[in-house]
């Protein structure tokens, strides 16, 4: 094959911005029927003793945002947030991984 | 939206604490390799990997009777980047959502994290690795792999799952019938696992074959079996 190699920075950007047009465009369309351990629990009583997360009333929990209205407008920012916070954090990881690595053995301390 | 992980309280504190040390041994191991192995030009792929699992999750589809399921992605995140980066990028998803979103309760996040993280990208990658092997050496048979590989992620989380009633859930109903009924409903929410993954593949596979860890050792196998080209040492 000829077709020039798309560079990884290009690769990246383009997966990203598939990743939120997906959560812009296709999220607030999603099935918002209960997916299938929801429903099983639901039908069955398995959740009978299951709580309220610690976590639900944060701002964007239940992939909305606190104090808005449209969940529309929820999906989508809290997508676009979840998009962009993973990408960050697991980059964040692999760069500390890596800065772990290529650390030069340490020298004994002085005194 | 409401897509659902397991919420605090529905697995006993003991098991959920056994499967939090599960998850921690596993997540430490596969940071403790992927610092070892991990190649620069890797890092911001891992990312993207999270990324798009992240979007994908919140893509529930209508699977049968008023039910949805989504993408778990451990399987497509192995084969992308390996299992180990593959399970440290679905198991900060499964973090995010518990934290931020609320998805998945607190104390449930290691039974969450062994069930979609790990197993998906640890399980699933084996079967991925089976059934490449029988498919034969193409770059097609990496994404067919794929496929058939990411069929079985639900199905296995759901086993994990009813075992993990089995052990500390209540006795609302036998572990029979949670068997039976997380098993019809995830072997379907595994045809949409594996037609999403299926496709994501396809398209790395297009446009930068390379990045693709389950294509490597193809693409390795091919080198050793076909002569050198004449002019490189």
């Amino acid at each position: 094959m000829s077709r020039r190699r798309l560079s990884i920075a290009a690769f990246v950007v383009a997966g990203l911005v598939v990743a939120v047009l997906l959560v812009v465009f296709v999220a607030p369309h999603a099935s918002s029927n209960p997916d299938g351990l929801e429903r099983i629990a639901a039908d069955s009583g398995i959740d009978r003793d299951a709580r309220p997360s610690a976590a639900a009333d944060g701002p964007l929990a239940g992939y909305g945002v606190a104090g808005v209205e449209s969940a529309t407008a929820g999906t989508i920012v809290a997508g676009v947030v979840g998009v962009a916070g993973t990408f960050i954090i697991v980059v964040g990881v692999m760069l500390v991984l890596r800065r772990r690595r290529s650390r030069p053995p340490a020298e004994p301390a002085a005194g | 939206m409401l897509a659902m992980h397991i919420p605090d309280g529905f697995i006993d504190g003991p098991t959920s604490l056994v499967a939090g040390l599960i998850a921690i041994a596993l997540v430490a191991c596969s940071l403790g390799i992927t610092a070892r192995t991990l190649d620069e030009r890797e890092v911001p792929v891992v990312g993207l990997v999270a990324a798009f699992v992240f979007a994908l999750q919140m893509l529930n589809f209508p699977v049968a009777n008023g039910t949805s399921g989504h993408l778990l992605g451990g399987v497509m995140a192995a084969v992308l980047v390996g299992p180990y980066a593959g399970a440290l990028a679905v198991t900060v998803v499964l973090v995010v959502q518990a934290l931020l979103f609320a998805d998945g309760g607190l104390s449930a996040l290691g039974l969450n994290v062994v069930n979609m993280a790990l197993v998906g990208a640890f399980a699933g990658y084996g079967v991925f690795v089976v059934v490449r092997r029988l498919l034969g050496r193409s770059a097609p048979s990496v994404t067919t792999a794929a496929g058939v590989a990411a069929f079985t992620a639900p199905v296995l989380a759901s086993v994990a799952f009813t075992l993990e009633y089995a052990i500390g859930g209540n006795d609302a109903v036998s572990v029979g019938a949670v068997a039976g009924s997380m098993l019809a409903v995830h072997s379907l929410i595994g045809v949409g696992e594996a037609i999403i993954t299926a496709i994501a593949l396809g398209a790395v596979m297009a446009a930068r074959p390379d990045l693709v860890y389950g294509a490597r050792a193809v693409a390795r196998a091919e080198r050793t079996l076909a002569p050198a080209p004449a002019g490189v040492p």
